[in-house]
């Protein structure tokens, strides 16, 4: 198979100048942990990549708006989150999510902004910034800088609302309020290398859940019915009421990995251990 | 063009998307990085780029350039191999050269590891034979000989 040929843009502009009269099968590749292999296994075609991988503009962890917001850069590998005191003092649940996406191979290279421009389903970094409102930064030469809310970010079964001369630049994640305790579960094969059966992520500040699920639905989803119950019963709903919730919230189905019947099931497992934990569901 | 170094020694190849794995084996002839899935789940394909393990499968050579990549060739560790032998921690030997550089990048980042971070350091590579438990050991064994080593190597150089 022959090898696409590859741009190397030095600077942001330029990589945006690219993009701007992107011939057809023009593909962007940062850590290349999903393009590679799609790539390799003819899934995906390419005449050319433009690798980011070079712009360190694109990289950076850092605290903003007066230490309300994390900011991650596009190129932040799931190593340095891992390896961030920022991200330890403020917000270590990336740290622990990190800590199960692939292995340290994969760490080492994996991207947030892949993660979320990849827009698989079973995105595992993903219901974290679903469950903060995150906000999507995306540039181009066009239309210059823009923010997106992540809920409008994807908008279809890997499909995200990038233009074709769009790119991902950064994250910002507003820290969760003080009180408010996050906690990150991921069902799978095994701890390593596992993708996702269920991976679900719950915001639990007294009687308000914040919630969002993946390998779910079409997309990673925020769980606002549940949340909705959870309020309605002022943080204490019953199993089951949580079950009928989010049987509403999510639409799994069969796949390789898993059954429809069995990411219900353990999607509302999770949830409830987690509420009960917090003695705040009523079984 | 991409240059860069690959065992301590200059590479300069074309200027392209080919996987790093494909120009370490068919450009450079280094056939000790071992294809295995092709996809980053099995870590048979690992090579240190600085002082990170990565799967080769996975990056393009474009990502290489002004690096150290390191090679089974080039992992100059006595102690590691040794203890891949002595413990019986190699068997078909088709993960042996990935798992030997996940294992140094390991130890050097972590020279004393306990069995829970070798386990985590080794969690990307997939061995069909041994079992993972003589592997292990054999980490642990090298991070002890290492260890002896350095320590003897420091006694004699005090005065």
């Amino acid at each position: 198979m022959m090898a696409p040929a590859v741009h190397r843009p030095r600077a942001l502009d330029a990589a945006l100048a690219l993009l701007a009269d992107a011939p057809p099968q023009l593909r962007i590749i940062a850590g290349g942990t999903d393009i590679m292999v799609m790539l390799h296994a003819g899934i995906t075609r390419a005449s050319a990549l433009v690798d980011l991988w070079q712009l360190d503009e694109l990289r950076g962890i850092a605290l903003e708006d007066g230490g309300r917001t994390l900011t991650l850069g596009a190129l932040t590998t799931y190593t340095d989150l891992i390896e961030s005191p920022l991200v330890q003092a403020h917000l270590p649940v990336a740290a622990e999510c990190a800590r199960t996406i692939g292995a340290v191979q994969i760490q080492n290279r994996g991207t947030v902004g892949g993660n979320l421009a990849n827009a698989s389903p079973a995105a595992d970094f993903v219901p974290i910034l679903s469950a903060l409102d995150a906000e999507i930064e995306l540039a181009s030469a066009r239309a210059g800088r823009r923010r997106v809310s992540i809920h409008d970010f994807f908008v279809g079964y890997r499909k995200t609302c990038l233009m074709p001369d769009e790119l991902l630049t950064r994250v910002r994640v507003p820290l969760p309020a003080p009180g408010e305790r996050l906690h990150y579960r991921k069902v799978g094969t095994r701890r390593a290398q596992a993708i996702s059966k269920v991976v679900l992520v719950a915001a639990i500040a007294g009687p308000t859940l914040r919630a969002a699920a993946g390998s779910v639905a079409a997309t990673v989803v925020r769980l606002r019915g549940t949340e909705a119950a959870c309020a309605a019963a002022r943080g204490r709903p019953t199993a089951s009421d949580l079950r009928a919730a989010l049987e509403r919230d999510i639409t799994p189905i069969d796949d390789v990995r898993s059954t429809a019947q069995y990411r219900r099931r353990v999607t509302g497992n999770i949830l409830c251990r987690l509420l009960l934990e917090q003695g705040a569901t009523r079984v | 063009m991409i240059r860069f170094r690959v065992n301590g020694r200059a590479a300069e190849v074309a200027e392209s998307g080919a996987r790093l794995l494909d120009v370490l084996r068919l450009e450079l002839g280094l056939c000790g990085t071992k294809e295995g899935c092709g996809e980053g789940e099995g870590g048979a394909c690992s090579v240190l780029i600085g002082e990170r393990v990565v799967n080769s499968c996975l990056v393009p050579v474009s990502q290489v350039d002004g690096c150290e990549v390191t090679t089974i060739e080039g992992l100059a560790s006595p102690a590691l191999a040794r203890a891949f032998v002595e413990e019986g921690g190699a068997q078909c030997g088709i993960c042996t050269p990935g798992m030997m550089c996940a294992a140094e990048a390991l130890l050097r980042a972590c020279p004393r590891p306990t069995i829970d971070q070798v386990r985590a350091a080794l969690a990307g590579n997939l061995c069909r034979c041994t079992g993972y438990t003589k592997i292990f050991a054999a980490v642990l064994r090298a991070a002890g000989e290492r260890a002896a080593g350095e320590q003897a190597a420091g006694e004699r150089a005090a005065p």
